[in-house]
């Protein structure tokens, strides 16, 4: 394909490892990749929260097993993604509803919601620990 | 217009009712994470965050939110990058059994305690 020698310089498709994403297409992508972890951890957390409801026992099984360094680091993950799922979702109402549409306040938003995320993040996080 | 057996329902629906749960589950998290905070640690206070009839309630209208919500977004996603037919409507089918499934568990989890 020939084309102009300005048109020649734009990319012919898009490639994800050169490109820089602005703030709000990092967010969504966030937005998605912390949805599909909450879903596939979603029956491990029904099971411990059924469990740890059950009895004494299972609420110290589930204590104990949520105490694991690598369980806790999994969990913090989670709780992050909650977090930003929560926040990006407060957002994406809001959006609906045209608040924040124009592109300097979108920027504004989108960095909102990753401070906060990461924010409620550490708050869990120091109280975990 | 080429649709095709694995897609959507082409409608406002499930747009509208991702946004009501998404409005459930803000809700629910925010009085879940109050009751929590404010609960004696140990499984009596857990036990107790869930004890009182409007909190099963409110739970499990959490709960059936949560997976609802799951399903039309795990189906975005897949819509976005599963173009094989066959294997989309087989991710479909594996995915409404799982949350089919973890409904049942929900019923038993919320009522049973």
């Amino acid at each position: 394909m020939t084309s102009l020698p300005s048109a020649a310089k734009r990319p012919k498709h898009l490639d994800l490892l050169r490109i820089s994403l602005p703030l709000p297409a990092k967010v969504s992508i966030l937005h998605r990749v912390s949805g599909a972890l909450l879903f596939l951890a979603l029956p491990f957390l029904l099971f411990h929260l059924d469990q740890s409801l059950d009895s004494a026992e299972g609420y110290a099984h589930a204590a104990a097993f949520f105490g694991q360094p690598l369980v806790k680091l999994v969990a913090l993950l989670l709780v992050w993604s909650y977090a930003h799922h929560f926040c990006a979702g407060i957002r994406y109402l809001l959006l609906d509803l045209h608040v924040g549409l124009d592109r300097i306040p979108a920027n504004r938003s989108a960095a909102i919601v990753l401070g906060a995320s990461l924010a409620l993040t550490l708050l869990v996080g120091v109280r975990l620990w | 217009m080429k649709r095709i057996v694995t897609g959507a329902h082409y409608g406002l629906r499930d747009w509208l009712l991702q946004r009501l749960t998404a409005v459930v589950m803000l809700a629910f998290s925010v009085v879940a994470v109050l009751r929590i905070a404010e609960a004696e640690p140990g499984f009596e206070g857990w036990r107790g965050v869930f004890e009182p009839a409007w909190m099963r309630v409110a739970l499990f209208l959490f709960l059936l939110s949560v997976l609802y919500h799951a399903w039309i977004g795990v189906r975005d996603i897949y819509m976005d990058y599963v173009k094989p037919v066959a294997v989309r409507l087989a991710l479909h089918t594996l995915t409404v059994l799982a949350l089919v499934a973890c409904a049942g568990g929900v019923f038993e989890l919320v009522w049973s305690h």
